[in-house]
């Protein structure tokens, strides 16, 4: 509510002020609230229901990963990359680890590459299952976050037999993977690989999964009040989706058909068939929607690789002490929460001279004063949760 | 029964006294059997176990050792808040809520007070806890009950009407406002008003999810929003006071829901003689099955916007509630 001279002259000059005059109050949504997924804050200007300008502060999830990287091993990161989206932990170390074999010019032995992109199809849908789980809550309906978290819980499990962890999986060696210690000896030089009867469970766990979905989509979307909270509000167009940056679901559902597993081969997806799901209306109930079908599509990619898994080594052959020739790349990868890319400058060291984490979900809240802007308080809630982002990814 | 014994119930103060005891004790009772019914059945909605430990089986004292926690916490009043205000809002919510035991008949002679106004009287007396949920929201001096408050007395003035003509279609059948009466005019006609009524009933029911704040009509809490609403700011026991106050407003409501659409205590084919002794667990077990569907509802519905909720209020309640009142005023004048 700005008022130009123009409208102040009137307003002195007029006896009577025809409009009531109302003070607008500062809403402080976060950093400690229910829906703000962690530490986001907002402060909101507020005239009774409807807000009129957001600005959102971020900042108190910042633990200094870019800076910390430089004083680390490559090896070492893996870790601390782990927990930039600790929702989808084991898909942040992809582009890291392809950034620095780019630099080393390894050749990682197919089935490590096949197991690389299965986990990753995996933490795609667990990502995804727990959006599935979120959103309708901050709609108010608690039932879905049950059904989902427990499909979650199924391709959880299945992470955490080969890698040895729920959410930090540190699975991925410069050159190769390395399985848990559970499905392999360690001691002596027998190989490790894939625990046993891995690749049949993630066969039923897939096809529950797929079950899961439609599961969800009856509960979801047959329900009238999800649908009139969702069609039609926060709508993103897709002109100002790209200008902002945002990328991943959140971009396809304004109908931008990009998708870096496509165009990027940072791991083989050129041999599987998927389709790059998109919507139309770019509004939340569409970015709800493009989620659900990218879990069917990870579904297929996983099957099609289990058919498909070569045997081999999981390793190629690394020196013990890890040495990253100087240069520079850039790596991206579609993460489930959008493009994420490391640029990696080395100077021949142990570590990385500088490491730059371009991250999602950081892009991705760029847009919330724009679409923010001029809404209701409870549909602020419903625009932030169908953004997906994770605190962790904004401000590493 | 021994002469001292009756003219010591006849005693008007004696019976005034035993029947406040026994509302008294209702209200805990109630809140804790449906709160717990809530735990159980979320629980069993969404695939978990629910309150297992307390008690040994099934966790049947959860509620009695929540009490006990309420009880035990500091009583946190906001530096801001405004003091008297604050403290008397749950009071007149919970009194609101003990104020409509008054008027429901359990039995045909098991009513505190038949009043010729009886319906009237309840719902005015139930919007009276909207008055209180207004006051903790406007006392706390936060952003967010106040908001929270607001919110409650919109959803007030929108669905007090269509409650109110909700009913009419009773009280027409029926030629009585007294709720007694109702109940009498079901067992004459022989047959539960919800038959002719169900228009009415289902305004009424919903209406009356609006009045408790329930999911799908829980803004003034609205938990992901809100943070908790009016509520935000109260602990201890104060906030115990309004979890009571919603778990005995759902059975309140539904009792008078069963007892203008559903024929109360009564139930077609059950002798007159009986219904003196059955006539009250008859109302319950509707109640609760009233109460069962508000419960199953709250777990599967998400909640509306404020303008949506407005928008049904004004575009398809009232309409409809109105026509229903024509409608049944021409049947009982033709037929």
């Amino acid at each position: 509510m700005t008022l130009d001279s123009e409208t102040i002259r009137h307003l002195s000059e007029a006896s009577v002020s025809v409009e009531l005059q109302t003070e607008d109050m500062t809403l402080n949504i976060g950093p400690q609230h229910p829906s703000t997924h962690g530490v986001l804050r907002l402060v909101a200007r507020v005239d009774g229901e409807r807000c009129f300008d957001v600005h959102p502060v971020i900042g108190y999830m910042h633990r200094g990963y870019e800076k910390l990287s430089e004083v680390r091993t490559y090896p070492q990161i893996t870790t601390i990359v782990n927990r930039i989206d600790w929702v989808s932990g084991y898909c942040n170390e992809i582009p890291f680890i392809v950034a620095a074999e780019k630099l080393m010019g390894l050749e990682v032995p197919e089935r490590a590459q096949y197991i690389r992109l299965i986990l990753t199809e995996m933490q795609r849908i667990a990502s995804h299952l727990v959006f599935m789980a979120s959103y309708p809550l901050e709609l108010g309906a608690a039932t879905p976050l049950f059904f989902a978290l427990r499909e979650r819980e199924r391709v959880l499990d299945l992470l955490e037999s080969v890698t040895g962890g729920r959410f930090h999986p540190n699975f991925n060696r410069i050159g190769g993977v390395k399985p848990a210690y559970a499905s392999g000896s360690t001691t002596r030089k027998l190989p490790q690989d894939l625990p046993a009867g891995f690749l049949q469970d993630s066969r039923d766990a897939m096809d529950k999964v797929r079950e899961a979905a439609d599961e969800l989509e009856d509960l979801v979307a047959g329900n009238e009040i999800i649908l009139a909270r969702t069609k039609g509000v926060g709508v993103l167009p897709p002109e100002v989706a790209v200008a902002y940056g945002v990328s991943g679901p959140n971009l396809r559902a304004s109908g931008v058909a990009f998708d870096l597993r496509k165009t990027e081969n940072y791991l083989p997806y050129d041999r599987f068939d998927f389709d790059v799901v998109t919507a139309e209306n770019g509004d939340c109930w569409d970015r709800w929607y493009v989620r659900l079908q990218e879990i069917r599509e990870s579904v297929k990619i996983v099957q099609q690789a289990i058919d498909s898994i070569p045997s081999g080594d999981l390793q190629a052959k690394v020196p013990k002490v890890i040495k990253v020739p100087k240069g520079e790349t850039y790596v991206r990868a579609e993460n489930p929460k959008g493009e994420m890319g490391y640029y990696l400058v080395s100077d021949g060291g142990q570590g990385p001279y500088r490491l730059k984490i371009r991250s999602a979900s950081f892009s991705n809240i760029s847009i919330l004063r724009w679409i923010l802007e001029g809404i209701l308080v409870p549909d602020i809630i419903a625009v932030m949760g169908s953004l997906d982002f994770v605190l962790g990814d904004v401000d590493r | 029964m021994p002469g001292w014994v009756t003219d010591l119930f006849s005693n008007f103060w004696v019976s005034l006294g035993g029947k406040l005891l026994l509302v008294a004790l209702m209200i805990p009772l109630v809140g804790m059997i449906i709160g717990f019914a809530e735990m159980k059945l979320s629980a069993k909605m969404q695939s978990r176990v629910g309150p297992y430990f307390a008690g040994g089986r099934w966790g049947w004292a959860q509620l009695i050792a929540d009490g006990v926690k309420f009880f035990q916490k500091e009583d946190l009043i906001p530096a801001d808040a405004d003091r008297p205000v604050f403290k008397t809002a749950p009071i007149l919510v919970l009194v609101g809520t003990v104020a409509l035991f008054v008027v429901i008949p359990f039995g045909p002679n098991l009513i505190f007070r038949d009043l010729d106004v009886g319906v009237f009287y309840a719902l005015a007396i139930s919007s009276l806890s909207t008055i209180g949920i207004l006051m903790a929201g406007w006392s706390s001096a936060n952003k967010y009950s106040l908001m929270g408050g607001l919110r409650a007395a919109g959803q007030l003035i929108a669905y007090e009407l269509p409650l109110v003509l909700a009913v009419v279609g009773s009280v027409i059948l029926a030629g009585t406002m007294s709720l007694q009466g109702i109940v009498e005019a079901q067992i004459e006609a022989g047959y539960p008003f919800v038959v002719i009524q169900f228009v009415g009933f289902g305004i009424f029911m919903i209406a009356a999810l609006a009045e408790l704040s329930r999911i799908p009509f829980d803004m003034p809490i609205a938990e992901s929003e809100l943070v908790m609403g009016y509520l935000t700011e109260y602990s201890g026991f104060r906030f115990l006071f309004f979890f009571l106050a919603e778990f005995a407003n759902m059975f309140t409501l539904s009792a008078i829901a069963a007892t203008l659409f559903l024929g109360g205590y009564w139930l077609p084919g059950v002798p007159e003689d009986v219904l003196e002794f059955a006539g009250p667990i008859i109302l319950i077990t509707k109640v609760f099955l009233l109460v069962f569907a508000m419960i199953w509802f709250r777990w599967t519905f998400p909640r509306f916007r404020e303008d949506q909720l407005q928008r049904i209020a004004w575009v398809w309640l009232v309409p409809l509630a109105l026509l229903n009142i024509v409608v049944t005023a021409l049947l009982k004048v033709i037929l």
